[in-house]
């Protein structure tokens, strides 16, 4: 029997809401700062307004379901699906108001493709767009890499126990610390400290390459927020293409992969643990990943003709391979030579290194490394269990952080997320093909937009169908979220209608 | 006389095919044009137009422009002289130069990396373009002041219900 959920859910996830968007409000007043900087009057406005709107359903919603009360499971996952399309719809209000976006639908994409670190664009004349927007653009990919909840965890929820949940909530159940508030907060010093590195290396690789220094900068935070994030949004609309610079492009490729690797790792590496890089399953796996991935393209590059050379082969094949399996979505080619110029099976490679993605608690999307290792090692356990005599018994460990005994419960968890991240790219896949795209181009994008990368071979444009847009934000909010908070509101919802009370 | 009434015509229509021919030759390509069939304009002279816009990076004796036609943008290769001519560039602020390049287009070019772009053999500057003034926008500014005043009723209501 479904039970009707109780009035007190609905108060509690209310109220942490309310938090949330409370916090959003502030982050609209850091582009609105900016704007102020760059004296520009209308885009200050535009966040201003969205500012007021945030401002004004925060307070109600914290008014009027006032508790005192911690959130359950149930609850944190609610509040974390719900504060992603919340974040959507009001992080919407001032790139509408901009007039760069054909409608609020439209302007609704680019938001769920900037917090759930995708990259794909619907935006019009990206290159007449202000420093305002366009700074809003990449700090959400920034807030959203780390987790919009996240931000509410690390300032506004009290209660450890509920602030864990919306954690796990945001696809993320590794701590990096004993305490989640702690884990946060470790999480934005790394973010921040590389923010500041970041910016401070493409800003001097961008001045040199002739930018002037005060855009230069600017691109360099926009580009650093968008690599590190595995974002991929970028101020100009050629995206990396802009730069013509073998430099920019090595910066981000290291950028890319830093923002791939657990942050878990990542402190491993600051306390002085470096041989964990070399033990640890994931980054194994995404090294062998990436050869495997890259030999595919190349090969299918190769075959195609696409580059005169090895060296220019290798530098467009391993910049949009790094691109792909690190989730971000830079691009150094124009997204018709991915139809134009690469033949299938270097597609197929992009597809595949899209859809295995990179480090679980990360900025990455799509299956995960860890996913992929695990699986692996409980397939070659089973390989062993068949050729060993029936009395052996086939162990099989893996390293992440310590050594850890695989066993069923973790296959099966594994398998059952790689299993709906496989259903949701062919999903995708298919309703792009009831709208008339070839398989191959319809698999790709909706892979590029579940697995939170923003690659695009071109069906991703303003024009496209209303339908299709809104099966990429569903796509995009639940591959970020890593399904079960989006599940549990469904659920929620099923409940709220067919329960008993 | 018929015959020689004939042949003119036939001259006449034949000057009339190369006239157009010429022209036609002579319409600049589209950037989408050129991404679709990349590998068929390859090594080709071509004409493109389109605005300047972003930062024009000059590197050594030669400089990066970006073009952008209003479908795409391309790199335009293009020595110093051409790019200071540029007096304008696209942005939030300004409206670039609307600029004629007459170069060669590669798909994969092997002196940059495999990138798509133009080398151009000469520039024509079609429009300058211009600074864009930037108005307030009044009914903008009347929905802020709206919205404040009803963002601090909220507060205010929520004030004394605390207490």
């Amino acid at each position: 029997m479904v039970l009707k959920p109780r009035l007190e859910d609905i108060k509690i996830t209310a109220y942490y809401l309310g938090k949330i968007i409370l916090g959003l409000g502030f982050i609209m007043l850091i582009p609105a700062a900016v704007g102020c900087a760059y004296r520009e009057i209308n885009p200050v406005l535009d966040f201003l307004i969205g500012a007021e709107v945030a401002f004004i359903f925060g307070l109600l919603l914290t008014r009027l379901f006032h508790t005192e009360k911690d959130l359950n499971w149930m609850q944190g996952m609610i509040v974390v699906s719900l504060s992603w399309l919340a974040a959507m719809l009001l992080g919407a209000i001032p790139m509408y108001l901009s007039g760069h976006w054909q409608s609020y639908l439209d302007s609704c994409f680019d938001s769920m493709s900037g917090f759930a670190t995708t990259g794909l664009v619907l935006a019009q004349n990206l290159d007449h767009l202000s420093y305002t927007h366009n700074f809003w653009r990449h700090l959400i990919m920034f807030i959203g890499g780390q987790g919009i909840a996240i931000v509410a965890l690390s300032f506004f929820v009290r209660g450890v126990s509920g602030a864990f949940r919306i954690y796990v909530g945001e696809a993320r159940d590794e701590r990096v610390l004993p305490n989640v508030i702690h884990t946060a907060r470790f999480i934005w010093l790394v973010s921040i400290v590389y923010l500041v590195l970041g910016t401070l290396l493409l800003g001097v690789i961008a001045s040199l390459e002739g930018i002037r220094p005060a855009s230069a900068f600017f691109h360099g935070a926009c580009i650093f927020m968008a690599a590190f994030d595995t974002g991929g949004f970028s101020p100009q609309s050629q995206n990396i293409l802009y730069y013509h610079s073998p430099a920019f492009e090595a910066a981000t490729i290291i950028l890319m992969v830093l923002g791939a690797l657990n942050f878990r790792l990542h402190y491993q590496l600051w306390t002085g643990n470096r041989r964990e890089i070399l033990k640890n399953i994931e980054t194994r796996a995404l090294f062998t990943s990436v050869v495997i991935t890259f030999v595919i393209t190349a090969f299918g590059l190769a075959q195609a003709g696409a580059y005169p050379g090895a060296l220019l082969l290798f530098r467009k094949g391993f910049y949009q391979l790094i691109s792909a399996h690190t989730g971000t979505g830079f691009m150094t080619i124009h997204p018709a030579q991915f139809l134009g110029g690469w033949n299938e099976l270097a597609l197929f490679g992009i597809i595949c290194a899209m859809a295995l993605g990179g480090s679980v608690c990360s900025t990455t999307g799509a299956i995960k490394m860890l996913r992929v290792g695990i699986i692996s090692k409980a397939l070659i356990q089973d390989i062993k269990r068949i050729i060993l005599p029936e009395k052996a018994i086939a162990i099989q460990k893996f390293h992440h952080m310590k050594e850890i005994f695989i066993d069923d419960k973790q296959a099966r968890s594994a398998l059952l997320i790689t299993l709906a991240y496989l259903v949701l790219y062919v999903s995708g896949a298919v309703i792009g093909m009831f709208f008339g795209y070839p398989f191959l181009n319809a698999l790709f994008e909706s892979t590029s937009a579940s697995a939170n990368v923003g690659l695009s071979c071109g069906i991703t444009h303003a024009g496209m169908p209303v339908f299709l847009k809104l099966t990429y934000i569903v796509q995009m909010w639940s591959g970020r979220l890593e399904f079960m908070s989006v599940f549990t509101l469904m659920g929620f919802l099923v409940a709220f209608i067919k329960g008993k009370s | 006389m018929m015959k020689h009434a004939r042949l003119l015509s036939l001259a006449l229509l034949g000057c009339s095919f190369l006239v157009l021919a010429a022209s036609l030759h002579a319409q600049p390509i589209s950037s989408l044009e050129l991404f679709t069939h990349a590998a068929d304009y390859d090594g080709q002279n071509v004409i493109y137009e389109g605005e300047a816009i972003g930062d024009i990076m000059i590197r050594g004796p030669y400089a990066w422009v970006n073009v952008s036609d209003g479908e795409g943008a391309i790199g335009i290769w293009m020595q110093k002289e051409f790019a200071s001519s540029i007096v304008y560039s696209g942005s939030y602020k300004s409206r670039g130069d609307w600029l004629e390049i007459k170069g060669v287009f590669h798909n994969a070019c092997p002196q940059h990396g495999g990138e798509l772009d133009i080398h151009a053999e000469s520039i024509r500057k079609i429009r300058t373009g211009r600074e864009i003034s930037e108005k307030l926008n009044v009914s903008k500014r009347n929905m802020a002041f709206v919205l404040l005043g009803v963002l601090c009723l909220v507060w205010i209501l929520k004030q004394l219900n605390h207490k």
